[in-house]
């Protein structure tokens, strides 16, 4: 059973193709998030599963009923919105409640819901304190209980985490994912951070220029990417232009432009030798040293310390820029800027994409 | 100099402007009514001190009466231009495109362009006998004969909306333009209907700038007197109107020193319980930043 | 910082010294509208180089106002009417005497001048000499109204909404006349004028209903007449001239009771700063060629003995079609209003503006 289902959604502006046949299924329960680039139409296809925007064509179901015909005060959709809109004037137990009045449940009803929901958010007793008095961790789940309270089928969230400062995000982040677990309603969110959309989603789906790329796990976007889109946007990449040479048994033999060779697993079946394509490797998957099966000569530029996620900057003998992921840089490390590297990986680490030019 | 000191040389001479403004242009004759309102005449240049002034204000049913009825006239206009003004602030900060907006802001300021007299004059060519709207009433028909739409009081109030309703429309504007049109669609989104949006948002968010409209708006109409007068004709009793007859046709300073202060007074109760009915302070309406 | 406020300090000094200087060049002249047309301050200034003409307009309330607000000071000549000059100096002392051998008395018509000395003399010092008189009657288009005789007319019901008055003293007056009063009479005896003033009031209450509307000024009582929206009015015998030669059917008609006659004057004011560009003034728009001009702009009857000859030429047929010679022996000349009851007068007017009507 699903609990959104968008059928060849469109939405024209004009002549401006906002979002063109989008569909997916969104199953009971899980975490779906919507990733891509601003201004690749992902807000416009949340407002229209709100009912703010109208669809020109295509079909929007939420628990198998279209809603199209639906005004967006009457679906059974909540939404999180990018800066939370509390309303300022009243206080949270009015936040909460306003839902529930305009439903026009009795006030001892209202009462216990909207306790409930706050004990389960995790901010009992907040109901008489004012939207500013509220840290933005707390305003955030406030604006998901508002929500939550009125027992939708679908939570929209539109990039709710934006506002918050990195550490407060990555926080969140977990925060998020457990309220979804907890009250076991589907949740749709949107976002332009891939890690906001791995590390919380049971899928997602890659929306660039008003479609869909890629619907999937995480996992699988990121090491199986469809698309060179995909490869690039989720997850980090390095990012080789170059031309075919031959094709054999899903395996390219790639000429890089900045000089070398690579063989790497083809993306997908447009590409023939001597098609221009794009050479994505993972920085994780580059080892530095001999022996590995595609080899890249470099200069170490520089060493990027980030802890867990910290990189070398190789200068590849054509002009390449190569980063290098290397978890290990405790000061034991043998390899110092200038000196000169060969970098490794195995074929099928590589993957390349067909680009249209 | 030491730093300090020219951060307070700086803070006198731009305050300078402004006390000086204040003290000879507002304190100083608000003074100078009190005085002469408390001056009671005996004789030819002679005068005494005492509250005689007031008693003849509150022991004459004219003067009284015509302070009642400018202030209920100018609640009255006050909440027609609230009626009028909020839909055009809200089309204006909410649903124009960016784009028209300053166009439209302008057409609500042309009219300020024009002064009040050859604004009322405006009224009188088009709403005389045999002005423009009563011989388009008779051309079409619905009229045998000729309609005089001056000289009444819906006249005067419809003026009188007109004139002000700008200054409703400014505050409003400025208060919705901040307000973010997500609260409006969050309304939406949990359940409210059109009138539940409003009334429990929309009319919430912007109630500094209604109060602060309405302020304006109340003492520019209970302080007007152009308009009341041309428009009114013969039936057109404005408080104004007594002070100026005070202190010009009658030579009687000190009769309209005191319907000034009483004026002043009045007005100033008015706002203060409307500040107070509706739970706001000046300083969260016309001081708002 | 010294030497800047010293500067400063040179320069105000000498704006000070410089506008002194230039005021004593400036005749600052405050009067009606339409006595001060440009082409007799053009000869003025041609024939005295010396001086130039800086012209406020105002009415007779406003002019005493403005002065009593300053004690006199900023104007250098002004002309209220001849009742008004009595008691506004004798409560404000706004006026300074005049010195009539400056004067070309010569050239005024004697019963005129003989009129404002009688009412503007306070301890043997005169402070008025006359300028141009004119009545308050009734302007009727004869058309539509063909049987209006006076004062008493304005309430007749068979006008009803198509007449429209002043609401200032004079319509006091008249209608007192045309109750058959003499409000001048009783201006010694308070009691009796408020009883009179009473029934006026009365009267005028009872009047609003046949009234269209309270003209202000010669402006709207023009385009109230001109669009046949009123009929019969209280009027200015100027602006009823004025509208004669723009429609023969707007006739002058002198009440039956007379017309009220009133003089405007010229006065200095007691810190007025010009005197003798004030006597000069005074003297030149008494000249003839300069009486006809000034007559033309005004539509008022120079103070000179041959006044209305010296009219334009269609003002003096409308004169003559609205005054006989009974007429101008019944006129009624304003006195002089004794203090206390312009404020009887007042309270009056008040009541009837206020008073509701439909």
């Amino acid at each position: 059973m699903h609990d959104l289902q968008c059928e060849s959604l469109s939405k024209r502006f004009g002549a401006y193709t906002a979002v063109n046949s989008v569909s997916f299924n969104v199953p009971r329960g899980s975490f779906f998030s919507i990733l891509g680039p601003s201004g690749c139409g992902k807000t416009t296809l949340m407002r229209m599963i709100a009912g703010f925007e109208e669809p020109t064509s295509g079909d929007i179901r939420i628990k198998g009923q279209s809603v199209l015909s639906t005004p967006p005060n009457k679906r059974p959709v909540k939404m999180v919105f990018q800066h939370l809109a509390l309303f300022p004037m009243m206080n949270i137990g009015e936040n909460i409640a306003y839902g529930l009045r305009c439903r026009g449940e009795n006030k001892a009803d209202i009462t216990r819901k909207v306790a409930q929901v706050l004990d389960r958010v995790g901010l009992p007793g907040t109901e008489q304190k004012q939207v500013s008095q509220l840290s933005g961790g707390q305003k955030q789940r406030i604006a998901i209980a508002r929500c939550m309270v009125l027992e939708p089928d679908v939570l929209l969230l539109d990039e709710p985490l934006g506002a918050l400062d990195l550490k407060l995000r990555e926080r969140m982040k977990i925060e998020l994912k457990q309220l979804q677990h907890q009250f076991e309603t589907t949740f749709l969110y949107i976002t332009h951070d891939q890690s906001e959309a791995l590390l919380m989603s049971d899928n997602v789906a890659v929306m660039n220029a008003g479609q869909f790329e890629q619907i999937g796990s995480p996992q699988e976007l990121y090491n199986d990417p469809k698309t060179g889109f995909v490869a690039g946007f989720v997850g980090d990449s390095n990012r080789w232009p170059g031309r075919a040479l031959s094709v054999a048994d899903g395996k390219v033999r790639v000429a890089l432009d900045g000089g070398g060779e690579a063989i790497a697993t083809a993306g997908d079946d447009r590409i023939a030798a001597g098609s221009t394509v794009e050479l994505f490797v993972r920085p994780e998957v580059l080892s530095v040293g001999p022996g590995a099966e595609n080899r890249l000569e470099g200069t170490v530029e520089s060493l990027l310390f980030n802890g867990a996620s910290s990189r070398i900057l190789v200068r590849a003998q054509g002009g390449n820029l190569i980063e290098v992921g290397q978890a290990v840089m405790d000061g034991t490390n043998r390899v110092q800027p200038g000196a000169r590297v060969d970098i490794g990986w195995s074929h099928g680490h590589g993957r390349c994409f067909s680009v249209s030019r | 100099m030491a730093r300090s000191d020219v951060t307070k040389l700086s803070f006198i001479l731009l305050f300078a402007p402004f006390a000086l403004w204040i003290a000879l242009l507002i304190i100083l004759p608000q003074l100078g009514i009190g005085y002469i309102s408390l001056r009671e005449k005996v004789g030819p240049g002679e005068y005494t001190f005492g509250v005689s002034n007031y008693v003849a204000f509150l022991s004459e049913p004219i003067y009284w009466n015509t302070l009642l009825r400018t202030a209920w006239m100018s609640i009255l206009v006050t909440a027609m231009a609230l009626i009028v003004g909020f839909p055009v602030a809200y089309y204006i900060a909410k649903i124009a495109q960016r784009r028209s907006r300053a166009a439209l802001f302008l057409m609500c300021l042309i009219p300020l362009w024009v002064s009040d007299l050859v604004r009322a004059f405006g009224w009188i060519v088009i709403l005389r006998e045999t002005g423009l709207v009563s011989s388009f009433l008779q051309k079409i028909g619905l009229v045998s004969g000729p309609v005089e739409f001056l000289y009444n009081d819906a006249t005067v109030v419809m003026g009188l909306v007109y004139t002000v309703v700008l200054f409703m429309i400014v505050p409003l504007v400025s208060t919705l333009d901040g307000m973010d049109n997500s609260l409006i669609e969050a309304g939406y989104n949990l359940g409210g209907s059109r009138f539940t949006v409003f009334r429990r948002i929309v009319v919430p968010y912007a109630m500094p700038g209604i109060v602060a409209g309405c302020i304006i708006v109340f003492m520019l109409t209970a302080g007007s007197y152009l308009t009341p007068i041309l428009l009114g004709g013969k039936n057109s009793m404005w408080f104004t109107e007594q002070i100026y007859e005070q202190f010009v046709t009658r030579y009687n300073w000190e009769s309209g020193a005191t319907f000034g202060v009483l004026l002043l007074v009045f007005t100033s109760f008015v706002v203060w319980l409307g500040l107070r009915l509706t739970d706001q302070s000046l300083a969260s309406t016309v001081a708002k930043d | 910082m010294k030497s800047t406020f010293a500067l400063a300090a040179t320069t105000a000094l000498a704006l000070i010294v410089a506008s002194t200087a230039a005021q004593a060049e400036t005749l600052r002249l405050l009067t009606w509208g339409g006595y001060a047309p440009d082409n007799v301050i053009k000869l003025f200034e041609e024939a005295n180089p010396d001086i130039t003409v800086e012209v406020t307009l105002s009415n007779n309330e406003e002019m005493v106002a403005k002065l009593r607000a300053t004690g006199g000071a900023g104007y250098d000549l002004a002309q209220p009417s001849h009742d008004r000059i009595f008691a506004a100096q004798q409560e404000y002392n706004i006026y300074k005497p005049l010195d009539l051998s400056k004067v070309d008395t010569a050239a005024l018509a004697p019963n005129l001048l003989e009129g404002v000395k009688a009412n503007a003399t306070i301890d043997g010092a005169l402070y008025a000499v006359p300028h141009q008189w004119g009545t308050s009657g009734i302007v009727a288009d004869i058309s539509k109204a063909p049987d209006v005789k006076g004062w008493g007319d304005l309430c007749n019901p068979e006008y009803k909404g198509r007449t429209s008055m002043r609401l200032r003293r004079t319509i006091l007056l008249g209608t007192a006349f045309s109750l058959g009063k003499d409000p001048f009479a009783l201006y010694g005896d308070k009691a009796a004028y408020q009883t009179m003033l009473d029934e006026v009031t009365e009267k005028l209450i009872a009047c609003k209903d046949n009234v269209k509307t309270y003209w202000n000024g010669g402006d709207d009582l023009s385009t109230l007449l001109l669009s046949g929206e009123v009929v019969v009015s209280e009027a200015w015998d100027s602006t009823a001239f004025k509208l004669y030669g723009q429609n023969k059917n707007l006739v002058y008609v002198p009440p039956e009771t007379g017309a009220l006659a009133w003089i405007d004057t010229f006065v200095i004011p007691r810190k007025g700063e010009a005197d003798d560009a004030a006597y000069k003034w005074i003297n030149f728009v008494m000249k003839p060629e300069i009486v006809k001009l000034m007559s033309d702009s005004t539509g008022a009857i120079a103070a000179v003995s041959n006044g209305i000859d010296l009219l334009p030429d269609d003002k003096k047929a409308a004169v003559k079609a609205a005054f006989d010679e009974k007429d101008l022996a019944n006129l009624k000349f304003f006195a002089n209003i004794p203090a206390g009851l312009e404020d009887m007068e007042g309270k009056a007017l008040e009541r009837i503006k206020a008073a509701a009507s439909n």
